[in-house]
């Protein structure tokens, strides 16, 4: 028996150009917000000379992760190195990228983590969508960002989204549906509004799941946004890949070393966010 | 289907459901604390939590101040939530990102009052449970007591009129529970809250209720006072229930005194007492005055010499002995009745003679089937108590 041919790549790319000729002016208006993000985002980063900017987020560090003084001096080498290597502008344009897609990740994935902890059915319809998401190879996602966003900046950002977004949603889901049974109770035998329950209970209780997911989306936002170097967005990731094309060694370890200096402080500084740990 | 007459294994097999609760009746009184006992699966604490309809009933009313909480909207569950009842949980429940105070605040920020006003109710309700000190604990720096007191707390600060608790002690250890129920009993003495308590120990029941209702199997096999239910099991389950009871600790003066008869007055004569002691024959007899308060007890030697000296009553009258009241358990009767010759009188506040206890009603109390001998237990309690506080009805079929 012969299986028939189905060719859903052709529908894929149907339905992707019939979205791009329909749905371009919603496209635009999505594109120019995310444009305005990143540069805002970007400005602010730039606006202290380096050395300056190695100081405060040195100190942040120091103070949000409870005075401790290792990580803060250490910090504050690694951005040093970041700027005797010449690569502070990539990198803050990288960080500005990463922090733009955990913004946007967060407005979204955290309302959905919430509805979806709340609503059975809005869960079984996420949930299929975030095993997609999270399994489809990321590079995929490159081509119909592509296709709406044009190369730059805006679709290497818009693929970030979409990749670091499931474990935003899937981890505040848990963590709400992980509130002690007596604690819902306690809020609604006090007579809480479903707000209340929400803001003064489960959220609260649910921080330190929630905050997993935040670190989570960070680091993974980091990871997506060097691949989506390959279609335009500057950055460290540019650099890597210039790196790759030319088989330069040095050029590609450097970039690659920023990046890692750039992960482990977001890393501990969203780590020493969480409460309770 | 229950009403059907189907049985809860039936329509477990018929429907795969389980039959939570099903003709429940009950009147809890103002201000008392009735205890709703039984083992675990009996749907105790699902019927607790019907009450405030944490779990809500599929048919049936619950009445507080004659409003049907059954068939409240959501605005009108969440009003009585937050002004007439409040629970105490056995998991205790506190919210861990709080701080002791904030955490008995809970229930008044829930209502919107102000922070400098419902912290100093829950300044109130802090000390009333014996925590003053600790309001900016955090809640896992707490022993289980303490944590538990932050509950009770919490429960109170709003003042409520019904208190809902669901095996408040059982997590706790022995001597802590006690501690617990012995506080608890004094602050309910001041405060006069209506409580009804979940618990599946039978002296914890006993020490706390005023009256007991046994569940078993979602329904209730029996409702009384401690006494009651001691006295006179409704069927086999409830006396098996009570079988290991150590009886001395709940039975009272007054559940095993008779009446005071015969007496004799103060004003009248020798001759009458003698004759009174004759006719009944009995070596002694009390002495009363005319508000039937104790005088003392007059022995027939002592009387039939001093009729011979033409004395009055009160020159042969005993007036130093010992004698017990209504409330105090059998268990201190006991040594008391073993040293004296004569019978026990038992006593009103005021020294009004109410009964009296000789060693035979004792020994019957104790063996359990002799209870025709006293059915007369507090119907006082009963009678006083007129305002229906909740009238609950409950008839559950399927959780």
């Amino acid at each position: 028996m012969v299986m028939p041919s189905l060719h859903i790549g052709e529908i894929v790319e149907y339905i992707v150009y019939w979205i791009n000729d329909y749905f371009g002016f919603l496209l635009d208006i999505f594109s120019e917000f995310i444009d305005v993000l990143i540069s805002g985002l970007r400005d602010v980063l730039m606006f202290l000379p380096p050395v300056a900017f190695t100081v405060a987020i040195s100190l942040l560090v120091y103070f949000l992760t409870k005075r401790k003084a290792g990580l803060a001096i250490g910090t504050a080498l690694g951005f040093l190195l970041i700027d005797s290597m010449n690569l502070w502008n990539l990198s803050m344009e990288t960080l500005a990228l990463v922090l733009s897609s955990a913004l946007v990740v967060l407005a979204i994935g955290i309302p959905l983590g919430i509805l979806s902890a709340k609503n059975e059915l809005i869960y079984h319809i996420i949930k299929p969508a975030l095993d997609f998401m999270q399994t489809m190879p990321s590079f995929v996602y490159l081509i119909p960002a592509v296709i709406f966003f044009g190369l730059g900046n805006v679709p290497g950002l818009v693929a970030t989204i979409v990749f670091a977004m499931p474990p935003a949603i899937r981890l505040t889901n848990l963590g709400i549906r992980q509130v002690p049974v007596e604690l819902v109770e306690v809020s609604d035998a006090f007579g809480s509004t479903p707000i209340q329950k929400l803001v003064k209970v489960e959220l609260p209780v649910a921080l330190p799941t929630i905050m997993a997911g935040v670190n989570q989306c960070i680091m993974l936002s980091l990871s997506m946004v060097v691949i989506a170097a390959m279609i335009g967005a500057r950055g460290l990731g540019y650099q890597v890949l210039v790196g790759i094309q030319r088989v330069n060694i040095g050029q590609g370890f450097e970039a690659g070393l920023a990046i890692v200096i750039i992960a482990i402080v977001l890393d501990r500084l969203t780590q020493s966010l969480t409460p309770g740990k | 289907m229950v009403e059907k007459g189907l049985s809860k294994q039936e329509i477990l097999e018929k429907t795969k459901q389980t039959v939570g609760l099903y003709d429940v009746n009950f009147d809890v009184y103002e201000g008392e604390t009735f205890v709703l006992m039984g083992l675990s699966g009996s749907g105790k604490s699902t019927l607790l939590r019907c009450l405030n309809r944490l779990i809500s009933p599929t048919s049936g009313h619950i009445l507080v101040d004659g409003d049907d909480i059954a068939g409240m909207n959501t605005e009108e569950l969440r009003n009585i939530r937050r002004n007439k009842m409040t629970m105490v949980f056995q998991s205790f429940a506190l919210l861990p990102h709080r701080t002791v105070i904030d955490n008995v605040a809970f229930g008044l920020e829930i209502q919107g009052v102000s922070k400098d006003e419902r912290y100093s109710h829950a300044e109130e309700a802090i000390n009333t449970v014996g925590l003053k000190g600790y309001e900016q604990s955090t809640t896992s720096e707490l022993s289980g007591g303490m944590q538990q007191r932050v509950g009770l707390a919490r429960a109170l600060a709003t003042d409520p009129d019904v208190l809902l608790m669901d095996e408040a002690f059982s997590a706790l250890d022995p001597l802590i529970r006690a501690e617990m129920q012995d506080e608890l009993v004094a602050l309910q003495n001041k405060m006069k809250k209506t409580i009804v308590f979940v618990s599946h120990d039978l002296d914890e029941a006993l020490k706390l209720g005023d009256r007991i209702a046994i569940m078993k199997d979602g329904y209730i096999a029996q409702i009384g006072t401690p006494e009651e239910i001691l006295t006179s099991p409704a069927d086999d389950y409830v006396s098996e229930f009570v079988a290991g009871v150590d009886r001395t600790k709940i039975l009272t003066a007054e559940n095993v005194m008779k009446r005071p008869e015969p007496v004799v007055s103060i004003n009248s004569g020798l001759s009458v007492a003698i004759q009174l002691m004759k006719k009944h024959g009995i070596s002694s007899i009390f002495v009363v005055d005319p508000d039937k308060i104790l005088q003392g007890i007059i022995l027939i030697d002592d009387v039939v010499t001093a009729l011979k000296e033409k004395k009055k009553i009160s020159d042969v009258l005993i007036a130093d002995f010992p004698r017990v009241q209504l409330d105090t358990p059998l268990k201190e009767i006991i040594p008391v009745i073993a040293e004296i010759q004569f019978p026990l009188p038992v006593v009103e506040g005021t020294g009004k003679l109410r009964g009296i206890i000789v060693r035979g009603s004792v020994l019957g109390a104790l063996a359990i089937t002799e209870v025709e001998e006293y059915p007369e237990t507090s119907e006082i309690s009963t009678a006083s108590n007129t305002i229906d506080e909740n009238n609950i009805k409950a008839e559950e079929a399927g959780q």
